[in-house]
């Protein structure tokens, strides 16, 4: 029996790959929303802050408009994020019954944030023609806060996962936990949230001003659309290319704490000196086939060095290693796309400080129509990087994801129920955006009498 | 005692979720049953009302309960919730739908669009709470094992204990919401819907007591040991509390005393969540208990840390949230923006913003980028903050004055606000 208070034994589970798509599928519906929840709400307020400076009531029209935005991607964020909370034991029982007593507390202090913000998102909602203007913007500076430190929380558990410590393994048992330590004493954590906190905001920045460039080339364009367009496009433009510098940095994290997952991420079978990079291609057979080879690239990129030795797949066995094509594809993918947002992002920036106005070109706003969605698949992308490249490890290189899984039947049907919910819930939440965006207030003259 | 106390905080997470988003889950049978015309449009209009403002808060106590509850008996977690999967799917499922009908609602139009997500609503509504009461069945009626989905998958929440505590629980939320919606509208001054509340809170309440009386008859023959211990043994005081809260309430609210028939129909339905626990003390789960199941001190140590200091940001926050909602207004409201404002935004770019912005850039890269210490990339990122925020706040103001000026003569000002 005391065997059992610390672990519940591994299972063999037919549907695995099922079990890990029905947590993948339930990541990438909650992700843009944090993306959302951490940033957007920031936008709002300056917005209203504008208000009370100046006056003007088109920021405060523009204020609340937001916030109808915010409180309908809120309450999805609630129900996806409740969802992955029941999913740690749905699916995951395993992992959850040994290495609670480890990283639970991370998800603790997470509800209280979650709680918080919940608390003042209802406050800030209701309190719109309730409180004077200063208390409510005042109430709004508690989300921002609880959307960061929310992320903070969750992510130093995902850090965890990738970089465990503050326990040891004894026998199977996990003895000797500082929770504090395993959480916050942990030097994977800090890129990987500062990582996702920016790209937050480049998300729901271009998210944001693609909606109102969307606008601008059907011809919505007056000083309404403008202001809305140049706030988040600001934000970013300035995030996007710092995010390639902390993008720098978290590679040569992962180039020294996961070897492996970095291995896979550029193809690399064998370890190698003054190791090239591949740009494109398809990884077979130990080499990256139809790429554009640039040699010393990736020993330079990950090292600063122009012969460091970059460790291949080759330093462990073939079973401990994770899928390379889906690694390498979506490191590209980011990648790829977080350049184009970044150049983007300067050619904004120039166009703004030189000729002292917002582009002209339709073609700039295309670009941004683009940038919207592009900027989601990128953080998808991201996500599918680190978290594809820790298998075949759920806790890496303690405890392999197989050993985690349930021994429940039936993964299959719930995986369809939920792909079906969510296919709906997206429709819905489109729905209920272009409506926010089309009934009330609209200034647009085509829209008039809608 | 430092073991039993995450538990401690688990109930209390659980009794109010009961209670606050029971009323909830109540309010969407009451839009279920509300039938069809004008009258039963302004039921459904006063259940959502009084919840919009608070569901979000109210239902995060389940998160709460979980996330205390996996830090703190890890193992009965995973027990739980492999054996319970098919119910506690349900729930999630049912949760995922009404925050869905909360968010759509905001953008119906039409009645029909309204009828429809109300309907949704109403569905889930009953489907969580009976879900989430069957699993409160399955574990208080010993079914579910320790170990990895040890237990049977259907008979251990399809069974007559986990069936009644799941009928009990919408019961229970549909009792709680119509004594809520009853002070609701008698604080508003409506006093046909606080008549329509009125009876419903009356009926739910004799309906929901005598399913609990009736039930005991049900736990004698499924559940004999849970039966045993709370009609003879420590749990007896808490079933006597509930049925003299249970009583009260309906005193109350027959005298149309809704505000304390509040406060005593949550103790009703607190004692029960006492009792449960009371009566399997100390066991969490057969042959499991919960000296066994706890983690490792520091872990509890930090735990209790963590919620005690949580609470004591979370409640005053939960307060003002109550009071704004049950009071409607907490300050007097001056619409409008600020005594000073009108403030004009400067066309231009600042120098001083944008040469301390390009300084924080290069700073950032040559802290985070070339150099290598801990404590210089921590710089670094700090300065590339800089770099973001000073840059923004150089370059928005005037993008936006300069479009004002460009633009006044157009007629195209905004109308109006919501």
């Amino acid at each position: 029996m005391s065997a059992l208070a610390t672990a519940l034994a591994p299972v063999h589970q037919q549907y695995l790959v099922e079990a890990r798509q029905m947590q993948a599928l339930s990541f990438v519906a909650h992700i843009p929303l944090v993306a959302f929840g951490i940033s957007f709400p920031a936008m709002v307020l300056f917005v209203e802050w504008l208000y009370l400076r100046t006056g003007d009531p088109l920021y405060g029209t523009l204020a609340r408009r937001w916030t109808r935005v915010v409180v309908a991607l809120f309450a999805v964020g609630v129900i996806t994020g409740t969802l992955l909370s029941f999913e740690m034991g749905l699916l995951w029982p395993n992992f959850t019954a040994r290495f609670g007593s480890v990283f639970g507390l991370g998800f603790a202090i997470e509800g209280f944030s979650f709680f918080m913000e919940a608390i003042f998102i209802g406050i800030y909602v209701y309190g719109w023609d309730r409180l004077s203007p200063r208390a409510h913007l005042a109430s709004g500076i508690p989300i921002i806060i609880t959307g960061f430190t929310g992320s903070w929380m969750v992510i130093s558990v995902n850090a965890w996962m990738n970089h465990p410590g503050g326990f040891q393994l004894r026998a199977g048992k996990v003895v000797d936990v500082h929770p504090l330590n395993a959480l916050f004493g942990n030097s994977y954590l800090w890129h990987e949230l500062v990582h996702m906190y920016i790209a937050g905001y480049i998300v729901s920045g271009f998210v944001v001003a693609a909606m109102y460039a969307f606008g601008r080339l059907r011809g919505r364009w007056g000083r309404y659309e403008r202001t809305a367009l140049a706030i988040p496009l600001t934000i970013a433009a300035l995030a996007a290319p710092v995010q390639v510098l902390i993008g720098d940095w978290a590679a040569r994290d992962v180039a020294t704490t996961q070897p492996v997952k970095l291995a896979a991420i550029e193809g690399l079978a064998k370890t190698t000196r003054g190791a090239p990079e591949h740009l494109l291609g398809w990884y077979t057979e130990g080499q990256v086939k139809y790429g554009i080879e640039i040699p010393h690239a990736l020993s330079l990129l990950a090292f600063h060095s122009w012969n460091a030795k970059v460790q291949g797949l080759d330093v462990v066995p073939p079973a401990q290693r994770p899928p390379v094509n889906i690694v390498r594809i979506a490191f590209q993918t980011m990648v790829g796309i977080g350049t184009l947002l970044a150049l983007l992002g300067l050619g904004f920036l120039f166009v703004r400080i030189r000729r002292k106005r917002l582009p002209e070109s339709a073609w700039f706003y295309r670009a941004v129509v683009l940038a919207g969605p592009l900027a989601v698949v990128a953080l998808i992308a991201g996500w599918v990087t680190t978290e594809v490249g820790r298998q075949p490890w759920v806790v890496y290189r303690v405890m392999p994801t197989a050993d985690a899984v349930t021994g429940a039947s039936g993964i299959p049907v719930g995986y369809a129920t939920l792909a079906v919910v969510y296919v709906l819930l997206a429709c819905g939440v489109a729905w209920v955006l272009r409506r926010l965006s089309r009934a009330p207030l609209d200034i647009a003259p085509d829209q008039q009498g809608v | 005692m430092l073991k039993a106390l995450p538990l401690v905080f688990c109930l209390a997470g659980l009794a109010l979720y009961t209670v606050l988003a029971g009323a909830d889950f109540g309010a969407g049978f009451w839009q279920l049953v509300a039938g069809r015309g004008s009258y039963a449009e302004r039921v459904r209009e006063q259940a959502h009302r009084s919840m919009a403002p608070v569901w979000e808060a109210n239902h995060v106590w389940l998160i709460f309960v979980l996330t205390v509850f996996w830090t703190a008996y890890p193992t009965v977690f995973g027990s739980i919730f492999s054996t319970l999967s098919v119910p506690l799917f349900i729930a999630a499922v049912g949760i995922i739908l009404r925050g869905a009908a909360y968010a759509l609602r905001s953008g119906t139009q039409k009645p029909l669009e309204l009828r429809s997500i109300d309907m949704l609503f109403s569905i889930a509504s009953l489907l969580t709470p009976f879900a989430l009461g069957a699993c409160a069945g399955a574990i208080a009626s010993e079914r579910v094992p320790a170990g990895n989905a040890v237990g049977d998958m259907f008979s251990s929440w399809l069974n007559p204990t986990s069936i009644l505590v799941g009928v009990l629980a919408v019961a229970t939320s549909a009792y709680l919401a119509a004594v809520y919606l009853a002070a609701d509208a008698a604080r508003l001054g409506d006093p046909e819907l606080e008549r329509a509340f009125r009876a419903r809170a009356l009926g739910s309440g004799l309906i929901t007591g005598a399913i609990a009386l009736g039930g005991l008859a049900v736990l004698h023959s499924d559940a004999h040991s849970l039966y045993h211990q709370l009609v003879a043994g420590d749990a007896l005081s808490t079933l006597i509390a509930s049925i003299l809260a249970g009583s009260a309430t309906l005193a109350l609210v027959f005298a149309r005393r809704f505000e304390p028939a509040r406060y005593s129909a949550a103790l009703a339905v607190s004692a029960i969540v006492a009792g449960w626990a009371l009566a399997r003390w100390p066991t969490l789960l057969p042959g499991l208990t919960v000296q066994q199941a706890a983690a490792p001190h520091d872990t509890l140590v930090t735990l209790v840390v963590a919620v005690l200091a949580g609470g004591a940001i979370l409640f005053p926050s939960l307060a003002l949230l109550f009071r704004l909602a049950l009071t409607g207004r907490f300050d007097h409201a001056q619409a409008g923006p600020t005594r000073g404002a009108g403030r004009v935004l400067s066309a231009s770019i600042p120098r001083l913003r944008s040469r301390v912005a390009v300084a924080c850039l290069i700073a950032g890269v040559g802290l985070l980028n070339v150099a290598e210490a801990g404590w210089a990339h921590a710089l670094g990122v700090a300065s590339l903050f800089g770099f973001i925020v000073i840059g923004f706040l150089a370059l928005v103001p005037g993008t936006l004055s300069r479009e004002e000026a460009l633009t006044r003569p157009e007629p195209d000002e905004p109308r109006g606000s919501t």
